[in-house]
């Protein structure tokens, strides 16, 4: 956080609000911790290393996520026990809050920032909200438990169905929310449980893992109705697959230079995917089950975490050999990593040590830590400005 | 943990040769927390469901302790529930089973 000059104290002072520079702030470099056994969120300083505030009362937050409004001042929390919270990140509050459903998994938010999506597991289906407000615009039931849930380009959302393999994209272009039910497609024959999905940064692909079968099912969201297609196909996990203690997450999906990195399921791999074929064109072999395979924003590496009970160590991988090059154990449970912007730091959240580690991607070099109850994923705000985070 | 013992003799396990007492010391803090945190990565933190199943003692009543660790060792078969019998022992099921049918040990 770099501080305003003074020579800048006399402008705000000529201005009506008369904001003195020094309570100024800007959000660019901040970002929340989730605290899933506290139900609170750490509002933390990039450029600090630091804490700088906690947000509390916002439920149960195991596996909860976290999307920003597009100015960077609001985190929209999905809590597992189907709260749905704005928090505002300047003034360290809650500035809304929805208990919305029974059971939650996940959310999103429009690529105008207008709506806020819910992907729910009890009663199923996907509520939609109004960012502002957080009032219900649209109810959109399916019968099953929806996962999945991302944007996409055109004020669309698009999200799977666990129990049916059929993959809905609801489109929100056509007027108010509240008054214009979404045109829905519905994409039938995904596969058996698809578990997540994620979709590429410029918003045309979207690929869901399957838990039921070997492979994944891919859609490219250009075509007018998007056509599935099966890819990696028997990537293994028939071959005598192990207990899966933790399900992989897509969302932290690396698009490392021309190719995919996927956490395989039931295996200690991550495959690798070209691209523009979507074909198989290598393995690397890790120390564990992979949880998440995120890039580096350079696609130079790829960091993974792994399940339980191999997850107190992350391994690095060099993207273009696809070798294992450094391994870490930052301590016992390690759950979530998120970079800087431009990748120079990686945060770590080590749960059952308390704490976060910070360190520097290009030597290892641990440059600090943050005290943080049970952490779990960490959400910087540049995430604002990403389709499908 | 020795609280649990009246608990476990109330639900009739004297029958079976582990009680929590045998667990080494530390071990059921231990298991706790794999219950709430890992478990709950699932079944939520609450142990209310998820893409697992409610796991909360009004949920689960009625089930026998030996069905629920017999799930916990060995998994249910075409669903997301793993086998733990890789991780843990038959006693230390039999104590997480006892744990969620008596709510916890508060």
């Amino acid at each position: 956080m770099i501080r305003l000059t003074a020579a800048l104290c006399l402008v705000s002072a000529l201005l009506p609000w008369a904001a003195q520079a020094d309570t100024l702030r800007a959000t660019g470099d901040l970002g929340v911790v989730v605290e899933r056994a506290s139900g609170s969120l750490l509002v933390v300083d990039q450029s600090d290393r630091a804490a700088i505030g906690r947000v509390e009362g916002l439920g149960d937050l195991s596996h909860a996520s976290v999307v920003f409004s597009p100015d960077e001042r609001y985190a929209y929390v999905f809590g597992r026990d189907g709260g749905l919270s704005k928090v505002d990140i300047l003034t360290q509050s809650l500035a809304a809050r929805v208990l919305q459903s029974g059971n939650a998994i996940g959310g999103a938010i429009s690529d105008d920032g207008r709506l806020v999506a819910v992907s729910n597991y009890e009663p199923g289906g996907v509520r939609v909200f109004d960012a502002a407000t957080l009032d219900m615009v649209a109810d959109i039931p399916t019968g099953s438990k929806t996962i999945g849930l991302v944007d996409a380009p055109g004020r669309r959302f698009v999200f799977t169905l666990w129990d049916a393999g059929e993959t809905w994209i609801a489109d929100f272009s056509g007027g108010e929310a509240a008054t214009t039910p979404p045109a829905i497609t519905r994409v039938e024959g995904i596969g058996r449980n698809p578990y997540d999905a994620l979709i590429t940064a410029d918003g045309r692909r979207y690929i869901a893992g399957l838990f039921g079968e070997d492979g994944l099912t891919a859609l490219d969201l250009w075509q007018q109705p998007p056509v599935p297609r099966r890819i990696l196909a028997g990537y293994g996990r028939g071959e005598d697959p192990l207990p899966v203690y933790k399900m992989p997450h897509l969302e932290g999906w690396a698009l490392a230079g021309e190719r995919f990195v996927l956490p395989a399921v039931g295996r200690h791999e991550v495959l690798w995917i070209d691209s523009r074929s979507l074909k198989e064109v290598g393995r690397t072999k890790v120390h564990g089950q992979p949880v998440f395979a995120v890039a580096r924003p350079d696609g130079q590496q790829v960091w993974v975490n792994f399940a339980h009970p191999l997850n107190d160590t992350v391994e690095v991988i060099d993207t273009p050999s696809g070798e294992v090059i450094h391994r870490l154990t930052p301590g016992p449970a390690v759950l979530h990593m998120e970079f800087t912007p431009r990748g120079h730091e990686v945060w770590v959240s080590v749960r059952d040590a308390g704490r976060i580690d910070i360190y520097d991607t290009r030597s290892f070099e641990k440059l600090g830590e943050v005290a943080a109850e049970s952490p779990s994923g960490i959400f910087f705000t540049a995430r604002a400005h990403r389709t499908g985070l | 943990m020795r609280e649990a013992l009246p608990l476990l003799l109330a639900f009739g396990l004297a029958a079976g040769p582990a009680t929590a007492a045998e667990l080494a010391p530390g071990r059921a803090a231990e298991l706790e927390r794999l219950v709430l945190q890992d478990c709950g990565s699932c079944h939520g933190l609450t142990l209310k469901g998820g893409l697992g199943s409610d796991l909360r003692p009004e949920s689960l009543a009625g089930k026998p302790v030996e069905t629920l660790t017999a799930i916990v060792l060995d998994g249910v078969p075409g669903t997301p529930m793993p086998p733990w019998r890789p991780l843990l022992s038959e006693e230390e099921a039999r104590w997480i089973a006892n744990y969620l049918l008596n709510g916890g040990v508060r």
